[in-house]
């Protein structure tokens, strides 16, 4: 049933997700600081929700029957606010605040200040929960929306991701899709080092879940993901386990502890600013 | 009249759980019970109403939803399960996640009622209360019941003595505690137009009588003076209300001239009546908490705030967890019922003299 989708498509994306680690790099400057590498292994993810999947109106942010998006690893809000600015929740100049004293763009997001965030995030294990409530008003007030979810691999290690897992299997909301940025590191070392996380699916379908696993940042697998998503109220909830790089696309971030959250100089901003864009242009 | 304790558990332990719920003993004498799907709920006596209230509401409000953590036969929410199946979720021994939960529905348009014992609603979910719900605004109501040591031997695991204190500290956060059933009505039907999230903290269903009838003209965040008295003021909160009252009525008897207010939200404070109660000269708060940080402490700030001369005691739990025992006995051991509390305002008022 998957169709391929169409080179145009793939293309927007792919410029969608280098939009996102460019503006990381930029608003990261601003700030003395960022969460680099853990929004770099979702960018692809981000681009391909926001510009392919989510059923949105950026003008109407607070449309009912819109589908609902939490960033449960709210520390890759820095590559999700250029993202809501593109599609027009908000002006793209405000970006240029952020972190700033007043600022409505903090490093983790707040639905009271930005437009087109669905839920403040921040605390690592809260956005299952939130996302299973969402669904479940969905179902209380008769809508069909979807509620997108995504959590790190690290964050599996909170208690209350087993929870809304159980309670969503139990509750069969067929519409909570879970996507788990899989990029094996915490802050510390390997996940598996850490707090072991896997067998991923293996644990989400004990609790009731349909599980897919792709690459995170092949877009056609992602989009073949999303095809794949059953469109019931009532059924298992949906993970897609997204296996990713934590820092793809710059190679001195790849795979590296230290860029969790981190610093460029300014000669090292411009440098790996080229390799984002020419790395963008040699994929093509 | 007994005290608020005057319903015991029985040596043999509650007979229907955990809530320490004594069906025979909650429901007797009550010639005006209704049947309900689960039994008989209670309109007028003392018992949980919420989830008959709730339920009603709930018939013409379509934002309202209840959730419960396996506690809706303790907690009376089952009233409303039986009445809105769809809208009632059971999350299971699972509080973080419920209220969590509870948050995600309030962002989608709902009203979300989440009940179970306060010790577990305010210790356990008290990240959940704050970022989740009060952080971001959201109309979640939080019914934090069997609060303070009203589990009595369950001992200080279901003993919530902290949670004014952890709640009150919460910004854009309501906190509440009702006195009796009649007013639990008056302030379920007043939170539907409640901006913002609401902790409201509630006893174990067996409060007796402050409210003849429903309060109609209630309010979060206004005081209600109960009974004038030139001599000192009882400021008392939730379950605490009764006992002051007759506790004033005693000491009425010893000559002594007592005024009692109901301080039934405790954030915002309403520090007018504060201000009122302290032109007797002498002020003593009375709650089912520690004295540190709940309603004792909102009525300290107030009064080192506004500089008013006044003698100020804080009246509750002195900093310990509780001993073993059976509420009634807890009550009289921690001087919080009618006569305790009649001695404790006695020997102040006498110390300042």
């Amino acid at each position: 049933m998957t169709t391929q989708p169409d080179a145009a498509t793939l293309d927007l994306l792919a410029s969608k997700a280098l939009m996102v680690r460019l503006e990381t790099l930029r608003l990261s400057r601003i700030a003395g600081a960022g969460h680099y590498s853990g929004t770099f292994s979702a960018a692809e993810l981000l681009a391909a929700l926001y510009y392919h999947q989510l059923r949105i109106d950026p003008r109407r942010p607070d449309w009912p029957d819109r589908d609902r998006f939490v960033l449960s690893k709210g520390h890759a809000a820095i590559g999700l606010y250029p993202i809501l600015a593109d599609l027009g929740y908000f002006d793209s100049s405000l970006l240029d605040s952020y972190t700033r004293l007043g600022s409505a763009f903090g490093d983790h997001p707040d639905m009271r200040k930005v437009p087109g965030i669905d839920f403040s995030s921040g605390s690592l294990g809260h956005g299952l929960s939130i996302g299973l409530g969402m669904a479940l008003a969905a179902r209380v007030a008769s809508r069909d929306y979807r509620v997108y979810v995504v959590v790190g691999d690290g964050e599996l290690a909170e208690g209350q991701i087993w929870e809304a897992a159980m309670a969503a299997g139990h509750f069969r909301t067929g519409r909570l899709v879970c996507l788990v940025d899989r990029n094996q590191l915490g802050i510390d070392g390997p996940t598996e080092e850490i707090m072991t996380a896997e067998p991923i699916e293996a644990r989400f379908s004990a609790f009731g879940w349909s599980c897919q696993r792709i690459n995170g940042h092949d877009l056609t697998s992602v989009l073949a993901a999303f095809a794949d998503l059953r469109p019931d109220d009532i059924g298992p909830p949906q993970l897609i386990v997204a296996d990713t790089v934590k820092g793809q696309g710059v190679a001195r971030m790849e795979n590296d502890l230290k860029w969790h959250v981190g610093n460029l100089g300014p000669d090292d901003y411009e440098e790996v600013r080229r390799e984002l864009v020419g790395g963008s242009d040699r994929d093509r | 009249m007994s005290s608020s304790a005057g319903a015991t558990v029985t040596a043999e332990g509650p007979s229907s759980g955990p809530a320490g719920l004594d069906q025979s003993e909650v429901f007797r004498g009550d010639s005006r019970a209704r049947s309900s799907a689960k039994g008989i709920a209670p309109r007028s006596v003392p018992a949980f109403v919420a989830g008959d209230e709730l339920a009603d509401l709930a018939d013409h409000d379509a934002r309202v939803v209840v959730l419960t953590a396996d506690l809706a036969s303790s907690n009376r929410l089952n009233d409303f399960q039986a009445r809105h199946p769809e809208r009632f979720f059971n999350m299971g021994i699972a509080e973080k996640n419920m209220i969590s939960v509870a948050a995600g529905l309030a962002s989608a348009g709902l009203m979300p009622f989440v009940g179970t014992f306060a010790s577990f609603a305010a210790l356990l979910g008290y990240e959940q209360i704050r970022t989740d719900c009060a952080y971001p605004r959201m109309p979640v109501r939080v019914l934090a019941h069997h609060s303070g040591m009203s589990l009595g031997y369950y001992g200080t695991s279901h003993h919530a003595l902290e949670d004014l204190a952890a709640m009150r500290a919460v910004a854009d956060l309501t906190v509440a505690c009702a006195a009796d059933a009649n007013q639990l009505r008056a302030m379920l039907r007043a939170s539907l137009d409640l901006a913002g999230t609401l902790y409201l903290r509630l006893g174990r269903g067996r409060d007796p009588e402050v409210y003849a009838d429903v309060p109609s003209g209630f309010r979060f965040g206004e005081a209600v003076r109960l009974r004038d008295g030139g001599d000192a003021t009882i400021i008392a909160t939730g379950s605490q209300v009764h006992p002051s009252l007759g506790a004033a009525a005693l000491l009425a008897g010893r000559g002594l001239d007592v005024g009692v207010i109901d301080m039934a939200t405790v954030k915002p404070l309403d520090v007018d009546a504060v201000r009122d109660a302290a032109t007797t000269g002498v002020i003593v708060t009375v709650e089912e908490h520690s004295v540190i940080g709940g309603l004792g402490g909102a009525v300290a700030e107030a009064v080192a705030d506004l500089r008013l001369p006044v003698a100020l005691l804080r009246h509750g739990v002195h900093d310990e967890y509780v001993e073993i025992g059976p509420p009634a006995a807890l009550y009289a051991h921690y001087r919080l019922d009618e006569p305790g509390i009649a001695d404790v305002v006695s020997q102040f008022v006498d110390a300042l003299t």
